[in-house]
């Protein structure tokens, strides 16, 4: 097993124990809170605030992948190409708004909950998996392209086929930025009432109590530096398989 | 004549958005309003021409090929809707009561949103240089400081929430550049230096940069969260640190985070933007006896300098939008209203956070967009 392996197995115990068996930590956790406090976070369960956390992001990145690829698609082929100056717009302008911001003013638009926090980290989900697939999409090897036609391929066949396939890698790369991007987002959620992780950090900072601050955010920082580097992995497989 | 598909699909967006709420009126701060649709928010005779002025400037997008009157369209019915709200807002009010709070609504903001894409898209279009983009920056922060400073808003909502706070509001702002330009400058100084070493050590690099991609990946309320037991155990344990104002909350643990996520694109782009110098020119530059500093100074840097300098545009934009957590552990800022507006359930609190981070972020963008495109000529104009 090699040195990355053994850490990224380590890194992963000590998630699950800290999610699963919280009173394990108490020892360490007691010096960080306040004298005769509370040093685990007991008011709702760290595994059920991790699977809405989680189930989030999951729905927002899904839908946001749909969509953002079948929009790419779209602006890629003749019949949308008039939309492509007006969509790299878009992501650029976009992508500069502040993911708060957008979950700041998803409330006014739609009051507090899940649901503002789900539509804001769809929207702002969009953005990087649009940007990549335009990209991957526009500048697929002209040869390959020549060939596919070459061989009889339909539009259908070469989309299919050749085109997403080919494009899958940096998609994907856009999809992991995005589904980071959700997760930090989400965390920040739970200031506007949905139930997620950011929830432990945030009663932690109202009771200053540090020791929940510090669970809450070894919880959501282990989730992320995972999910991100799991992604990571998957694309560099898919990238050699590509390539190889 | 032939059609422009975005401008048609604008224009039905448009005509969609007319029909949505237009203007609120709420008796007081909190409660939620009633809805006012666009055609009843002034005596008909007056909404006419803001109406006409609101539907030329979607017809206008509609022909395609006529840049000029891409650009014409969008003014006048951003002109109509500004007109329809300065009339509006003080018509509204008329009676409504001391607390009364008249503010825009939906159909307002998709309004203001599609003219503000018809308009990026004309202006994207035009293929400006960066001196003309700077003109037309310049020319549209005169407009909207123009508007604002003339009073002529000041009965809506969010601006009787600014006036109500003048103080807080310009401290806040203060607070907010310090955070977000003085961690750029903080992670310049930092990883320009790790970012040369690395570009000329390759084992080096290769241990830096995953270290700071990791770092970027942990969500930004999980690090401001890290950050407090780590600098409160600082401020209590090192001699001194507690005089620079170290502690567990306030400034210091938003600085050192914000510093922390700026230092992957400040030393990623000043590897690769050094690395971006063709091998001829580093040999012609040996040849004729540049020492390494001298090459480093008179040839990598001038060539590298658009790259680094897209890192710290990506890092300015990032840490403006991350300042605002900083609210969260009273570190100050704007968020600070916008998480003060989210407690209260008051929306134009939150939008009085919230409008001037996104006008900051945007205005950051296209400053610094023009200077990587000034650096990204220089070479040709300098013989």
């Amino acid at each position: 097993m090699t040195a990355g392996n053994l850490l990224r197995l380590g890194l992963l115990g000590l998630l699950l124990a800290l999610v699963l068996r919280p009173d394990w930590f108490t020892p360490l956790f007691t010096p960080l809170a306040p004298a005769g406090g509370p040093v685990i976070y007991a008011r709702s369960s760290l595994l059920s605030l991790s699977l809405s956390h989680l189930g989030l992001v999951a729905l927002a990145s899904v839908a946001a992948t749909l969509v953002a690829v079948t929009l790419a698609i779209f602006v890629t082929r003749p019949v949308g190409a008039s939309f492509l100056p007006l969509s790299r717009t878009i992501t650029n302008i976009g992508q500069t708004f502040p993911p708060v911001a957008v979950l700041a003013l998803a409330v006014p638009a739609l009051g507090f909950g899940s649901g503002p926090t789900l539509v804001a980290l769809f929207l702002y989900g969009l953005l990087p998996i649009f940007e990549n697939a335009i990209t991957a999409l526009s500048t697929l090897p002209p040869a390959t392209m020549e060939a596919a036609r070459g061989m009889g391929l339909n539009r259908w066949q070469r989309l299919w086929r050749v085109e997403l396939p080919l494009a899958l890698p940096v998609i994907l790369t856009g999809i992991r930025l995005s589904v980071v991007i959700a997760l930090g987002t989400a965390t920040i959620g739970s200031t506007v009432a949905a139930r997620t992780l950011g929830e432990v950090i945030i009663a932690g900072l109202l009771t200053n109590n540090t020791a929940y601050v510090l669970q809450g955010g070894l919880i959501v920082g282990l989730f992320a530096v995972l999910i991100y580097d799991a992604m990571a992995q998957l694309e560099r497989y898919l990238a050699a398989r590509m390539g190889g | 004549m032939r059609f422009s598909a975005p401008g048609v699909l604008f224009a039905i967006l448009g005509g969609a958005a007319l029909l949505a709420p237009f203007m609120t009126l709420a008796a007081n701060r909190i409660v939620a309003g009633d809805a006012v649709p666009i055609w009843s928010v002034v005596p008909p005779g007056q909404t006419a021409l803001g109406l006409a002025a609101v539907l030329l400037g979607l017809a206008l997008g509609v022909p395609a090929g006529r840049a000029g009157l891409r650009m014409v369209g969008p003014l006048i019915g951003l002109a109509g809707l500004l007109w329809l709200v300065i009339q509006g807002a003080p018509a509204l009010l008329d009676g409504a009561g001391d607390y009364a709070r008249v503010s825009p609504a939906a159909g307002f903001w998709c309004l203001l949103v599609i003219f503000a894409l018809l308009m990026a898209d004309a202006i994207t279009a035009l293929k400006p240089g960066p001196y003309q983009r700077a003109l037309l920056l310049a020319a549209a922060v005169a407009a909207l400081a123009a508007v604002l400073g003339s009073g002529v808003l000041s009965p809506l909502s969010v601006l009787q929430e600014f006036s109500a706070r003048r103080d807080a509001f310009a401290s806040e702002a203060t607070r907010h550049l310090w955070l977000a330009f003085g961690s750029l400058g903080m992670a310049g100084i930092i990883g320009f230096p790790l970012g040369v070493l690395g570009h000329r050590k390759p084992a080096l690099r290769g241990a830096i940069l995953p270290v700071l991609s990791f770092l970027q990946t942990i969500p930004s309320l999980a690090m401001f969260g890290l950050m407090i037991p780590l600098l409160s155990w600082v401020g209590a344990t090192v001699p001194g640190a507690r005089s620079l104002g170290i502690a567990g909350i306030g400034f210091a643990p938003v600085f050192v985070a914000l510093v922390l996520y700026s230092l992957l694109p400040v030393v990623g782009n000043t590897v690769a933007g050094l690395a971006a110098t063709p091998a001829q020119a580093l040999d012609a530059a040996r040849g004729i006896g540049m020492t390494a500093g001298q090459r480093l100074w008179r040839v990598e840097l001038p060539i590298g300098l658009p790259v680094i300098l897209t890192g710290l545009r990506i890092v300015l934009v990032q840490n403006i939008g991350l300042a605002v957590i900083a609210g969260l552990i009273g570190g100050g800022g704007f968020g600070t209203f916008v998480f003060q507006g989210l407690n209260q359930t008051a929306t134009d609190l939150i939008l009085l956070g919230a409008l001037p981070t996104v006008a900051l972020a945007l205005t950051a963008a296209i400053v610094m967009d023009i200077l990587v495109d000034l650096t990204r000529r220089l070479p040709k104009e300098t013989p």
